[in-house]
């Protein structure tokens, strides 16, 4: 607990410098990340943070020093060339855009590791510490290098605000973006630019393997939890600048834990989750509403089978054993008998010993179900012209989702009919 | 002969990722053995801490393990979650490298292993890795025979799984309409690629792994339309880019394994840059739009 307290009241001037430059790294990088996501470049992001090792090298070789504005500089160059290139592969080859960033990415690093070990034998004692660059190393953040963060997180920040309607609308539907006439190649290139310099900005604090998850992590969550895509940036950032904090909590608690990596876990984590438990999009609620549905249709389905057994001798009502209900369509007996002990509770149908029978209300449910099944058959002949012995299984499908509403249209528009194409009656409820 | 155990290293590495790599292009997975490539990182780390040594097995089965969960994490999140591919991709990967850092600190008292050896690997130490009998007998390099089994393993799963790989990478309904199961040619394709990260990172380094699996196959790929052919540029180009990338790097006195990487971007870009003038000039001449 007297981390924690130590940790967020933020009077040490070394916790207040991490945490901040974390926040600030983590927040724009999310920024950035969501468009680069919508537009289907989630890896571009790893192909600049390898990219800009041959700038940085070519900056220190240049400069003799490992002055940050130089490495900035030098990375930032070979970024955006590293992102050029691809786009020009991609366009003007057979290739597609996966193989074209590869490529770029492991000839740009591998450029920077002769560049590197060029360097490393070439003696200059200020060269130890290059590396930090390349593998990150956040909790060393400086006040001088805070500045210089904080002023490209600004402009990252500035740059999408003012552009944030254009980078959606190409995000999400170029053709119509060119056809307004927005400037679509140019808001390409300030999108890539803006990519570079998160990437630059990032790198030192988690290195070049993990700064690809800085981008994108955050915005791959965010996309479960909305489709406004104003709402997806902010969520982005929540989502950044928690994992920051984190990570620097967990290195400051903990001061063998590397920041970055703990950076990248969180915001995996909370990823994750994002994917299996977001409301609507996660992988268990769309399971459970596909299981609801399932469920309901099973139901729906026995209580047809009464129906139509019912239907031989006039004599809705009556009790039908197990056999006699398989007999009148193909279904898996464990399946039939939980479903017929759901309708029971349901009180759609009573048990009596091994039998069952419909009750009022399931006999109403049974026969609206099969009107549906049967309205939709006489649409399909009527209207689509399609041959009487053709139409069952697509009522079979529909007669499940038809709603109210659209029972009295199809009524209506079939001049309240009394018998379907199989010349057997529709019920009436 | 240093030179020779090295080339032949690195030849051995680019014919095999190259193989692959030809197979994991035509599908667009390029970027997967990216992501394999870094995803071995915990389960080398874990392997180490079980086994308690640098031993070729242990490693290459921890290694396995978790390439091929990346593999499946990203179908996984691909098809039950609706991510795309590249998001999912780039999630997972980061994810599992980050666990491997987190672990490599945490226990770095007693691991001899850090990020720069997965990401670099050392390719100028393969020569002094002996493999040496208990008679005392010195029978060369272990990884050149590691390596070479790696590739005969290859050349055999290409060899007898040619057809199911070729119509499961180019029309794969077609391929399941003959009961060719796409799933397990995707995950032995994996499987494949995982073996050969796995067994090629610590003497060549994750980058080159990358390069020899994209680099080569995309250049043959730009040259014909042949899968067979293609298959054999790109052999023929790994071994060419091998020799010549030692060269270099002997003569700038750099990184082997980045010389070998740069090797492989420039005979990309030539081939390339040929393409384009072949391209322009035939517009010129024949003032008809090309059909490609």
């Amino acid at each position: 607990m007297q981390h924690f307290i130590d940790f967020f009241s933020f009077t040490d001037p070394n916790v207040r410098y991490v945490v901040l430059g974390n926040v600030l790294l983590s927040a724009s990088a999310a920024m950035v990340g969501v468009f680069i996501l919508l537009q289907k470049k989630a890896l571009v992001g790893d192909a600049v943070s390898h990219a800009v090792l041959p700038g940085i090298c070519a900056a220190f070789l240049f400069s003799g020093s490992k002055n940050t504005a130089f490495m900035l500089v030098g990375a930032f160059i070979t970024g955006w060339l590293a992102l050029i290139t691809i786009d020009y592969i991609a366009t003007k080859s057979k290739l597609k855009k996966d193989a074209a960033i590869g490529l770029v990415l492991s000839v740009f690093f591998g450029a920077g590791m002769v560049m590197m070990t060029y360097i490393q034998q070439s003696g200059n004692a200020a060269q130890s510490g290059l590396d930090h660059f390349i593998f990150g190393k956040a909790a060393t953040l400086i006040g001088t290098d805070l500045v210089i963060f904080s002023v490209l997180a600004a402009v990252l920040l500035v740059a999408v605000g003012l552009f944030f309607k254009a980078f959606a609308l190409v995000a999400f539907d170029r053709p119509y973006a060119e056809a307004l006439g927005y400037p679509v190649r140019k808001l390409d290139l300030l999108l890539t630019s803006l990519t570079v310099l998160a990437v630059v900005t990032g790198i030192t604090a988690v290195g070049v393997v993990l700064m690809a998850a800085m981008l994108v992590t955050p915005g791959a969550a965010a996309r479960y939890w909305t489709d406004n895509i104003r709402r997806m940036v902010a969520i982005a950032v929540a989502f950044g600048v928690f994992a920051g904090l984190a990570g620097a909590y967990i290195s400051y608690t903990a001061p063998a834990m590397p920041t970055g990596p703990w950076m990248v876990v969180v915001s995996s984590i909370i990823a994750f989750v994002s994917f299996f438990f977001a409301p609507k999009k996660g992988i268990v609620p769309k399971l459970y509403t596909q299981r609801k549905n399932q469920r309901i249709i099973a139901e729906e389905n026995t209580l047809k089978m009464f129906y139509h057994l019912g239907e031989r001798n006039s004599h809705f009502k009556g009790k039908r054993d197990l056999s006699e209900l398989i007999h009148t369509r193909q279904v898996n007996e464990t399946l039939l008998k939980t479903t017929l002990r759901r309708l029971a509770t349901k009180q759609l149908l009573i048990a009596h010993g091994q039998q069952w029978a419909l009750t009022d209300v399931g006999y109403q449910k049974a026969a609206r179900v099969v009107r549906l099944h049967r309205l939709w058959e006489l649409y399909l002949t009527q209207y689509m012209d399609i041959a009487a012995d053709h139409v069952h299984d697509d009522a079979e499908t529909i007669e499940h989702i038809l709603t109210p509403e659209l029972e009295r249209e199809l009524e209506h528009q079939l001049g309240y009919p009394k018998k379907d194409p199989h010349n057997t009656e529709i019920p009436k409820i | 002969m240093i030179a020779f155990w090295i080339i032949l290293t690195g030849a051995l590495v680019a014919v095999t990722c190259g193989l692959l790599g030809c197979f994991l292009i035509l599908r667009k997975m390029s970027m997967v053995g990216d992501a394999i490539s870094h995803a071995v990182l915990p389960g080398i780390v874990i392997a180490f801490l079980l086994s308690g040594s640098r031993e070729t097995l242990p490693m290459l089965l921890g290694a396995g393990a978790t390439g091929l969960l990346a593999t499946f994490l990203i179908e996984y999140f691909h098809r039950r979650a609706n991510l795309q591919t590249d998001a999912a991709i780039g999630v997972t990967f980061t994810f599992l490298f980050a666990i491997g850092i987190i672990l490599i600190s945490v226990f770095a008292g007693k691991i001899d292993l850090d990020q720069d050896c997965v990401l670099y690997g050392e390719i100028a130490y393969v020569p002094i890795d002996l493999w040496v009998t208990p008679g005392g007998t010195i029978l060369g390099p272990r990884p050149i025979y590691i390596l070479s089994a790696v590739l005969l393993i290859v050349i055999l799963f290409i060899k007898f799984g040619y057809k199911e790989l070729k119509l499961t990478s180019f029309d794969p309904a077609f391929a399941s309409a003959l009961g060719i199961s796409t799933a397990l040619w995707h995950y032995l394709l994996m499987a494949a690629v995982s073996l050969t990260t796995v067994s090629s990172f610590e003497s060549v380094g994750a980058i080159l792994v990358i390069a020899f699996l994209i680099g080569p196959p995309a250049t043959a790929y730009l040259m014909t339309h042949d899968l067979k052919q293609m298959l054999a540029i790109t052999a023929a180009l790994g071994i060419v880019i091998s020799v010549v990338g030692y060269w270099m790097a002997y003569w700038l006195n750099a990184s082997i394994a980045g010389c070998m990487a740069v090797i492989t971007g420039l005979c990309f870009a030539t081939v390339f840059v040929y393409q384009r003038i072949r391209v322009t000039h035939k517009r010129l001449t024949h003032p008809e739009p090309a059909t490609d």
